[in-house]
């Protein structure tokens, strides 16, 4: 018996990561070959590391070759237990560290999904310092970022990326893959405290049936509790048609987006800057997400040097309503939550229905009134949120009653 | 086994260096030698041409005539950076004429001068004082150099030669542009590199002084960084120097996000705590973090309108922009990294030619490093007490030199930019590896996830109370990257043996590095 099989990059120039190849044999137990930029300082516990995954494997003769450039244990784990799989090692069972503490918390509907950055799902090197960036949500792509041949790989390292990594409070995303592949991806990442899926390339309602019903078999297999919220994204004629139907097929939709790479191709028309092939669509989405009362979320903004473009496209993007954008780079993030905050006038409208509704209430008044108008009931909703986001941004002290009732 | 003693920050250091008794570090000030400076022998200009013409043709000959014998020092200079040809020659040479024994006291080495390996091979070099990177730190860290390297500092290379720690027989100074009586300039020629502050020691002290150049003007030289009247011969090379790699075309800003964090979360930490004021001075290295910092900086300086004073280099495209957009009054420049640093040296008034003299000395009457109010700087390791490592990699190899840093920790505020861990490898650990600059004189650290005030600086922890930015203890920090990494790095695999002393600023000995067991 030689069958073997190899996992990750290998290479000088590869950072963060490392190459695992696994070759089964009937005899002689588990041999470690290890070449490490970090032999010295690290190399028994890769090489116990290594001991525990074929243990929990059940891996009990083969010779384990490494090349490592300073990966992180989540990232060996991965590799190793991917190489396994590729030598077509029958699992015992998958090689899971331990769930770290801040990879447990939940999300919920109605958070700010401003800034989205999507993470490469076979690049481990970008994944631990995402969240410093403070973006609202991290997206752990299973789809178009990887290749078809390590679609396995980066199944395996999301997973293990989801029980390790401290994304520092960014809602935990994935993007799934389209079709059979996708409902394949759920098994590996449902399990593991995923905030919410991203549903790729969706035209009809039934997709996101589908995924719905994939989440609530393997939440029930695992006596999960914890909800798992989904987006599908708009990136077609027919999705963008069915827009409103597909915002409401599942109660756990929380947000639509539209991509719009795919969509101008779609329908035969090249992007442009100023985006009119696009605005229909973009229309579609937004309203279709209003109607049904989730987040309309807008496409990503792709070139990463123009900061002054990025800002004028998330503006034009919050002037017709949304409240989201995809980021490619960290670089982006602070410019997007910028260009979301309210203005200044914005800002102190909301200051002012809040306060007016505030005393109503005090009075026992069913009624709200600004001057001489009436304020409605989801326009008072509306100014408590765009104040909690001035707090949020720091445009506005979270004691801002205090100063205003001095002021008047 | 050189015999060890215990200095006053708890390392064991050799009490002997190459046969000359050492003195232990006492901590920082504690170290105030007297008597009298080291000097050049007494010269008569009767034994100089009177025409001025001190040319002697080849480097080999100029040796020959200054009486270079075995166990001599001769020093270079790293203006010409990765580019040098002139190190090489004078050994090459040296080893033509059958020499051995020499010590080779270099402002800095770069891995073009891994040649110098053979010489120690064939006996030619005894040993090296000065940085050792690359192939050189690996060759003396195995433990395969026959005397004990040391380790300097700029202005700790000045002191040595002031009070006579450092002899320096034979001083070759490199020179992009010079006249035939020895006068010399580095800002102009074809292989320019801006100044030659660090050679303006060994021009003064050493006992015989030997500039090589290839670029020959007529008498007299202008400017003259170096004085012509302290040089004894003049050798006119094909090229003395690679110019694409003595200075870069331009310096690169970090396109890492993480980086750019740093950078940006140092230039924040600075306003908040009120060091970006009118007037104000700052340091920052070439390094790609340090610059990104001087443009978030710049960006802060502008909004506020804000002028600095002056700004200390190594000079770059961006602080040159900043002088001639009118952010500062000064450049004084030790170092220029790029081209539009050399052509500004040429042009503008305000970007003034330094020297560890000025800047950096122990025995000057004062200098330039303690008046800063904020210097930016790298490290390899800090520990939990703020200590931190700049010659050695965790793994115990030598991998970079000291240059001004040590220098600079005197400082108003020293502030470490630095990643939290690389390659799985904390950066922040229990005790470095090597220590370099006591924690005593290091303020802040900044990381891309937080930013640590030193304890003993409590005017800084108050005024950053209630600040925005991610404040919090070394220690948390420390142990949030142990998590990520799987635990602390496991201590490399050291042999007794001494390879390298470090000094401090004073001459004493602060640390050693130790032969790595293979």
């Amino acid at each position: 018996m030689s069958r073997s099989g190899e996992a990750g990059k290998r290479g000088p120039r590869v950072r963060s990561d490392c190459w695992v190849r696994v070759a089964l044999e009937n005899t002689g137990g588990v041999r470690v070959e290890l070449q490490s930029r970090v032999a010295g300082l690290f190399g028994p516990r890769i090489e116990s590391l290594v001991a525990d995954g074929c243990a929990a494997m059940g891996l009990e003769h083969a010779v384990v070759t490494i090349e490592d450039q300073g990966a992180l244990p989540f990232t060996l784990a991965a590799r190793l237990e991917v190489a396994a799989r590729r030598a077509g090692h029958d699992l015992k069972a998958p090689f899971l560290l331990a769930m770290k503490d801040h990879c447990r918390g939940e999300s919920e509907p109605g958070r700010l999904r401003r800034s989205r950055l999507y993470l490469p799902g076979n690049e481990p090197k970008f994944y631990v310092n995402a969240g410093l960036h403070e973006p609202d949500a991290v997206i752990l792509d299973l789809e178009d970022s990887v290749a078809p041949a390590e679609k396995d790989a980066a199944r395996c390292l999301v997973r293990n990326a989801l029980r390790a990594v401290n994304f520092y409070g960014a809602e935990r995303m994935v993007r799934i893959n389209q079709g059979e592949r996708g409902m394949e991806d759920l098994q590996w990442i449902v399990p593991h405290n995923v905030h919410l899926i991203l549903i790729p390339k969706v035209e009809a309602v039934d997709q996101v049936v589908q995924v719905e019903q994939a989440i609530a078999q393997i939440q029930q297999e695992y006596d999960l509790k914890a909800e798992v919220y989904l987006m599908p994204i708009i990136e077609s004629a027919a999705g963008a048609w069915r827009a409103m139907e597909i915002a409401q097929a599942s109660k756990n939709v929380v947000g639509l987006a539209i991509g719009l790479e795919d969509y101008t191709a779609d329908i035969g028309a090249q992007r442009t800057e100023a985006g009119t092939e696009s605005f229909w669509a973009r229309a579609q989405v937004l309203n279709g997400a209003r109607a049904a009362g989730v987040q309309p979320i807008d496409t990503v903004f792709s070139d990463t040097n123009d900061m002054a473009g990025l800002r004028t496209s998330v503006l034009e993007a919050k002037g017709l309503g949304f409240v989201g954008k995809g980021c490619i780079h960290p670089r982006q993030i602070r410019i997007v939550h910028e260009a979301f905050a309210p203005n200044e006038a914005e800002v102190t409208q909301a200051k002012r229905i809040v306060v007016a509704f505030e005393a109503a209430e005090a009075k026992g008044l069913g009624v709200v009134s600004l001057g001489s108008k009436m304020i409605d009931a989801p326009v008072v909703k509306r100014a408590a949120a765009t104040v909690a986001q001035a707090i949020l941004v720091g445009i506005l002290a979270p004691e801002w009653r205090d100063e205003a009732k001095g002021g008047e | 086994m050189a015999k060890l003693i215990e200095n006053a920050v708890g390392r064991m250091v050799p009490v002997e260096i190459n046969g000359v008794a050492a003195i232990p570090f006492a901590g920082v000030g504690q170290h105030i030698p007297s008597g009298r400076k080291a000097g050049a022998p007494i010269r008569s200009a009767a034994d100089y041409p009177a025409d001025g013409d001190k040319r002697t043709d080849t480097i080999k000959q100029a040796l020959i005539n200054a009486g270079l014998k075995d166990g001599m020092t001769i020093s270079t200079h790293h203006h010409l950076r990765n580019g040098d040809f002139v190190a090489n020659a004078v050994f090459a040479a040296a080893a033509e004429l059958g020499l051995q024994d020499l010590r080779w006291f270099p402002s800095a080495s770069f891995p073009c001068h891994a040649g110098m390996i053979d010489h120690m091979e064939k006996g030619v070099i005894g040993h090296i004082e000065g940085s050792m990177n690359g192939p050189l730190g690996d060759y003396c860290t195995a433990g395969k150099m026959r005397g004990m390297a040391v380790l300097r500092s700029h202005g700790g290379r000045y002191q040595a030669i002031q009070d006579g720690e450092v002899h320096v027989d034979i001083a070759v100074i490199a020179a992009p542009t010079a006249d035939a009586f020895g006068n010399a300039t580095g800002d102009r020629g074809p292989t320019a590199c801006g100044l030659l502050g660090f050679a303006l020691a060994d021009s003064e002290y050493a006992d015989h002084v030997i500039v090589v150049t290839d670029n020959l003007v007529p008498f007299p030289c202008i400017p003259w960084q170096i004085q012509g009247n302290n040089v004894d011969q003049v050798v006119v090379m094909d090229s003395i120097g690679d110019a694409t790699k003595i200075i870069s075309g331009t310096t690169q800003i970090t396109k890492s996000p993480d980086r750019l964090l740093i950078a940006e979360l140092t230039a924040r930490f600075c306003d908040e705590a009120g060091i970006v004021r009118d007037g104000f001075s700052f340091q920052a290295g070439a390094g790609g973090t340090a610059l990104s910092f001087a443009l978030f900086l710049r960006d802060i300086m502008r909004e506020r309108k804000i002028k600095a004073r002056f700004v200390r280099g190594g000079s770059t495209q961006y602080l040159v922009d900043m002088l001639e957009e009118g952010l500062t009054d000064y450049i004084l420049d030790g170092q220029t990294f790029d081209l539009a640093g050399v052509r500004s040296m040429r042009e503008n008034v305000g970007h003034v030619n330094t020297s560890p003299f000025t800047s950096y000395n122990w025995h000057g009457k004062g200098n330039f490093a303690s008046m800063l109010d904020a210097v930016v700087l790298g490290a390899t390791e800090v520990d939990v007490n703020f200590n931190a490592n700049v010659v050695t990699h965790s793994d115990g190899r030598l991998l970079h030199g000291i240059g001004g840093w040590q220098n600079c920790l005197a400082s108003k505020c020293t502030i470490l930019p630095i990643p939290s861990f690389r390659d799985r490898i904390p950066v922040i650990v229990d005790a470095v590896t090597t220590l370099c600059g006591p924690g005593d004189l290091i303020d802040v650290i900044v990381t891309e996830r937080g930013i640590a005030i030193n304890p003993q600086r409590q005017d800084l922890l108050d005024r950053m109370r209630g600040s925005s930015l991610p404040i919090r203890p070394l220690t948390e920090i420390k142990a949030e990257v142990e998590d990520i990494c799987g635990g602390a790095a496991d201590k490399p695999d050291l042999a007794e043996r001494v390879v390298a002393a470090i000094k401090w600023v004073d001459g004493t000995v602060i640390d050693c590095v130790r032969k790595i067991r293979s």
